[in-house]
């Protein structure tokens, strides 16, 4: 809107406001650049070093030009990224199924045809994202324990898929309010129900914000570190947890440490690249559209 | 909003019908409800009962109540406040200045830059990266003492094989915070720029506004919600960081990285101290809550503006 609006206004500048207008484009076209790619640059390092040899990535100068190499990927394959990432992947995937299994009808009962005291329901479930998580491993811990699900990977589906519903209900409830209101009550006379009026009204028109849901709760039960730190051990290991063997492993490791993190940022990195506009709604909650 | 609230009594005749309706409603909410309330509240209620015992795992048989024996130790504690005091500092440190740099990438970023799309995706990679692989890459290829880059590209100042994480361990992890923040902060500033109406900040350039007054009168004022709200998302998610600091410093040295949550962790995981631990745990969650209810009210406030537009 902005690009269109300056245009429309560029034409009536004087000339000579024109000639330095496109030097100052330059400027901040060159200033925005550098930016980026010193903020990009820690990220575009790792994914070179994971090509390096090790003795090329330990070098006081660092070292840009190197023969490639995919020793590193082949080492961490061998070293055991497959496991973790299966892990990780049953963990992501079930968790996000079973929060949208959850917060769909949660939003809807929140939103459309809200209950009484719909308010503190929503305050209900952000609340419980306030509380630092730290402060309940201990039961959680024991609890599991006693259940003999430790180092179990559906344990991690149960806690991510608790971690993310908070987030989940307020984003679905952003998008759901969203919904013309006309079409619902053109439905309700048509004599629809409940059910008919959730999958066959509402869920096209919010398919998006499901969508963008699903992505918010995908990065951070993939990223997530302090329940499988505490709950997994080698059966269960998710990626973040397999990348803790690299603090203690002896040895310059650089390169090959490189490579892991590459693979292990990777999904999430292209995920949040594709879907830029939902990241923005889905990490303020739904309260920026 | 208002219009849904007030549609939410139901219209039925009867009162048994109204109790079915209401029901109805509340239906779809349940699952949820009762999920949330197994998995995350009952734990909390468990710990509150733990912090009046005496219990170490390590002693089987040591489990006995002691009331508030173990807040009084809490009280007593300096590791805590030294620990609350790291938190604060973090926290608020890095999601400022998180803020700030945010703010200045979304203003670049709303000119005519050329390849202004390819600029951003750059810009959010940071937050993308996995936090345990972004604390593990920092501590090595950046910051070591004889091959980090960061050593390297300070050479020509005259800095010289400095351990940050060793020498700075605050600053490296509140470095690598605001790295992975600035990019949260700058979407969310960039979402209040694209919102300004343009009508505006014509007519104040239209009456001969300086393009820095009409930035302070205009644009600050119409930014400052989005502020306040980048402010409050971004502490409520940096508040909790624990990724970083076990990989980067173990909390270390001394206590000098130590916040909340990792105290929390040391004294639950390397103690077995479950009765204090517990209670520390309970003290951490009052804490929070005040700070957070107060935060929280603005939030929704902003959540309510949003909306109403």
């Amino acid at each position: 809107m902005t690009a269109a609006q300056a245009e429309t206004a560029a034409p009536a500048a004087p000339a000579v406001r024109k000639r330095s207008g496109a030097a100052a484009r330059t400027g901040w076209t060159i200033l925005a650049w550098l930016v980026g790619l010193v903020f990009f640059f820690p990220v575009l390092w790792m994914v070179l070093t994971s090509f390096k040899q090790e003795r090329d990535a330990y070098t006081t100068t660092p070292r840009v030009v190197f023969t490639p190499t995919l020793d590193q990927y082949r080492a961490v394959f061998s070293g055991g990224i497959g496991t973790a990432a299966a892990n990780s992947a049953i963990a992501t995937v079930f968790s996000t199924l079973l929060v949208l299994l959850l917060a769909v009808p949660a939003a809807y009962a929140l939103s459309i045809r809200p209950v009484k005291r719909w308010r503190d329901g929503l305050f209900f479930f952000i609340g419980t994202k306030m509380l630092p998580i730290v402060a309940a491993i201990v039961p959680i811990f024991l609890a599991i324990r006693n259940l003999g699900a430790l180092d179990n990977v559906w344990s991690m589906v149960v806690l991510y898929a608790a971690m993310n519903l908070p987030i989940a209900v307020w984003m679905l409830r952003s998008f759901f309010l969203e919904v013309p209101r006309e079409t619902l009550e053109a439905a309700r006379l048509d004599g629809a129900g409940v059910r008919q009026e959730l999958t066959e009204v509402m869920l096209p028109v919010v398919a998006p914000g499901v969508a963008a849901t699903a992505l918010i709760c995908v990065i951070f039960s993939w990223n997530e570190f302090f329940f499988a730190l505490n709950l997994t051990a080698t059966r269960a290991a998710t990626v973040p947890f397999f990348l803790v063997g690299f603090i203690t492993s002896e040895g310059p490791y650089w390169a090959q440490l490189a490579a892991a993190t590459t693979l292990a940022s990777l999904p999430v990195l292209l995920a949040g690249w594709i879907a830029q506009k939902q990241l923005v709604r889905g990490l303020s909650m739904g309260a920026i559209k | 909003m208002t219009a849904i609230a007030e549609r939410a009594v139901p219209a039925g005749t009867g009162r048994g019908s109204a109790r079915r309706e209401g029901w109805r409603r509340r239906g779809p909410l349940m699952p949820a409800l009762i999920f949330t309330i197994v998995v995350t509240q009952v734990p909390f209620l468990l710990t509150l009962y733990y912090s009046f015992q005496s219990w170490n795992l390590l002693r089987p048989g040591s489990f006995h109540f002691v009331g508030l024996g173990n807040y009084a130790a809490v009280i007593r504690d300096a590791e805590f406040r030294d620990a609350l005091l790291v938190t604060v500092i973090m926290t608020l440190g890095s999601a400022v200045i998180a803020l700030v740099l945010g703010t200045l990438l979304a203003l670049l970023l709303e000119r005519k830059v050329l390849g202004r799309g390819v600029v951003r995706t750059l810009l959010i990679s940071p937050f993308l990266i996995m936090p345990a692989a972004a604390g593990l890459l920092w501590k090595t290829t950046m910051f070591d003492p004889v091959y980090g880059l960061v050593n390297f590209v300070l050479q020509p100042f005259g800095v010289h094989g400095v351990d940050f994480v060793a020498r700075f361990p605050l600053a490296s992890v509140m470095t690598v915070m605001v790295w992975r923040w600035t990019p949260f902060m700058m979407l969310i500033m960039l979402a209040g720029l694209q919102s300004q109406p343009t009508d505006v900040l014509e007519a104040a350039r239209v009456d001969g506004a300086r393009p820095f007054a009409a930035f302070r009168e205009v644009t600050l004022p119409h930014l400052r919600p989005y502020m306040e709200l980048g402010l409050l998302l971004g502490a409520i998610y940096i508040v909790g960081t624990f990724d970083e600091i076990y990989i980067m410093t173990q909390g270390g040295p001394g206590t000098s990285t130590t916040n909340l949550p990792f105290y929390l962790y040391q004294r639950t995981f390397q103690g077995y101290d479950i009765g204090q631990a517990a209670s520390l745990g309970v003290a951490t969650v009052i804490i929070t809550f005040i700070v957070m209810t107060i935060a929280l009210r603005t939030v929704f406030r902003l959540f309510t503006e949003t909306e109403g537009r």
